[in-house]
């Protein structure tokens, strides 16, 4: 099979793969050297969630053994030694997507929670009665029910771009629905559905031409391209840690400060007051106006070592080898019998996603599963995705670095297996 | 863990392949749906009664391997029976696949049902094996309403 495909895509794939040192990187993931039912781990779900390498782990080690105290509250040593080491992570992560000042960082649980972040504060505070918000038809649930239940309490209304048989955006429709009533863009940056890597310097500008802000879903785009706010002037951007190669249950909201500051708080508590007294409260400045209770220390500490990690490689070289490797995978799936790739836009990020006419994509996953080899299978959270291709459900191989063109031929063998069983 | 193979008994692909009773009954006294939103499986299941006893069943939908052919296996074999004896059968095959992987089949009380006895390994599986069982006790027990996995 992978003698079929052209030399290329193969060469391509080698230098790029030589230009991050995938071997050296893999060496980083211990868990990439298990095995599972017996074969050695191919794990091809990173969009559902990625695996962490031993540096960012040791980072969560090293938190606990020599740096565990509460931040921005004591007197002591080590509470001074933990605020530092939380604050430079905020650093660290806000320099990684080009943001300026630590302040326009907002931890949170994950992009989830950011997203909510955004709807139950500016969205309740500008987002009223006959005002829209315009998401795409390619989002993940978390970029639309946070929003369905804004308009339910609000009275405003979620506008929905449509997108076209290969999983584009359809641009004409975006020009249409973005009017002087759209109060938000809400747009995924990379589907996680589809792999479709949107055009989003077009829609800022366009909807910054009618001076809407703009949310990037970055859940998708953080650990796998370069991501700079500023240069793309995008007002939200939200993404997960742990589909960035860091710890679960830890995210991240930029936002700019300019909106940030005229923003209500999300929750309330410790950490995001001045002062409190039964009369009147005195909310925190920027970002703890965002950050009430003890946050996830260990979390956000982690993250910062895993922000080195990437950098370390290089998101340029990241990004041209997962290129490299899309192109391969896709040649290959197209090779195996029956096999239909749903989600083929101009411009692709390393998910592919199928259907294969021998078996339904439950079925596939548990056949790869005898190989080793961990897809996911289902709807991704995004149904009205399916509901577009008229699927029920997908098989989706998902991309990460660490992958390997050894690792896209044992996809493509245990594929032919399960033509095999379902003959 | 065992292989998939467990799972995928030659009956189950056969069934899978050609289901049995595949098809629509117009006038039916009973049809009920039943869903499984995370996979998306999605089947009818049909049927008609004379007195107690079920004289015609079928099926329609779509769905996996495992809840398309339960789904066929079961109206191959509850053609003729009771509704007592039908609600019995779905118990004991109920029992079987939610049983410990090691436990014995009853050969004898669950006939071709048994070839399901391999889901017992694969625990996620087990909604995709019932699925169309869970619409058809909706449908003998009381009200037709449509049965999703996830309620």
């Amino acid at each position: 099979m992978a003698s079929q495909k052209d030399s290329t895509t193969i060469d391509r794939l080698d230098e790029c793969a030589q230009a991050i040192n995938v071997a050296k990187i893999r060496a980083d993931f211990p868990i990439l050297g298990t095995a599972h039912r017996g074969k050695p781990l191919v794990y091809l779900d990173n969009a559902a969630t990625s695996q962490t390498p031993r540096q960012v782990v040791d980072s969560i080690q090293d938190y606990y053994y020599t740096k565990n105290a509460n931040v921005h509250r004591g007197v002591h040593h080590l509470s001074q030694v933990a605020t530092d080491v939380y604050e430079s992570s905020r650093n660290k992560i806000a320099q990684f997507i080009g943001a300026h000042v630590g302040c326009e960082i907002i931890f949170t649980k994950g992009t989830t929670e950011a997203i909510n972040l955004v709807a139950q504060t500016y969205g309740r505070k500008h987002i009223g009665k006959g005002d829209e918000i315009l998401v795409s038809h390619m989002e993940h649930h978390s970029n639309i029910v946070p929003w369905q239940m804004l308009c339910e309490e609000t009275g405003g209304t979620l506008k929905v771009v449509p997108i076209d048989d290969h999983g584009d955006m359809i641009m004409e429709e975006f020009d249409t629905l973005l009017s002087e009533r759209t109060k938000l863009v809400s747009i995924v940056h990379v589907s996680n559905a589809l792999g479709t890597v949107n055009p989003v310097e077009e829609i800022i500008e366009k909807a910054h031409a009618l001076g809407v802000p703009v949310l990037l879903d970055g859940a998708q785009s953080a650990a796998h391209m370069p991501v700079d706010v500023k240069a793309l002037d995008v007002d939200f951007y939200a993404c997960s840690a742990h589909k960035m190669y860091g710890p679960t249950g830890m995210g991240i909201l930029y936002g700019k400060a300019t909106l940030l500051e005229e923003m209500p708080p999300f929750h309330g508590g410790g950490d995001m007051i001045l002062s409190v007294t039964f009369e009147k409260t005195v909310f925190n400045t920027l970002p703890y106006k965002f950050e009430a209770g003890t946050p996830h220390i260990a979390g956000v500490v982690a993250l910062g070592a895993t922000v080195d990690y990437l950098n370390t490689i290089g998101m340029d070289k990241i990004a041209a080898y997962e290129a490299a490797l899309l192109d391969y995978g896709t040649q290959a799936l197209q090779q195996v019998e029956g096999v239909k790739l749903i989600g083929t836009a101009k411009n692709k990020a390393g998910v592919l996603s199928f259907t294969m006419e021998s078996a339904h994509p439950h079925d596939i996953g548990q056949i790869l599963d005898d190989h080793g080899v961990a897809i996911r299978t289902g709807h991704h959270c995004a149904q009205p995705v399916m509901q577009h291709f008229g699927v029920a459900a997908t098989a989706r191989a998902s991309l990460a670095m660490y992958n390997t063109r050894e690792e896209i031929d044992a996809l493509i063998v245990a594929l032919e297996d399960v033509n095999k069983v379902f003959a | 863990m065992s292989d998939s193979r467990a799972l995928y008994e030659q009956v189950i692909l056969d069934h899978n392949k050609k289901p049995r009773n595949f098809k629509k009954l117009e006038g039916a006294d009973h049809s009920v749906e039943g869903f499984n939103p995370l996979c998306g499986d999605h089947f009818t299941v049909h049927l008609n009664l004379d007195g107690d006893t079920l004289t015609e069943i079928t099926f329609e939908g779509s769905g996996c391997a495992i809840s398309k052919s339960s789904a066929s296996v079961m109206t191959t074999v509850l053609k003729g029976k009771t509704r007592a004896e039908a609600e019995a059968l779905f118990e004991q095959f109920h029992a079987m696949i939610t049983a410990d992987p090691d436990a014995p089949v009853d050969d004898e009380a669950l006939g071709k049902l048994r070839v399901f006895a391999g889901v017992r390994e694969f625990p996620v599986r087990i909604k995709c094996a019932t699925l169309a069982w869970h619409a058809l006790h909706s449908a003998l027990t009381s009200d037709d309403n449509a049965v999703s996995t996830e309620e």
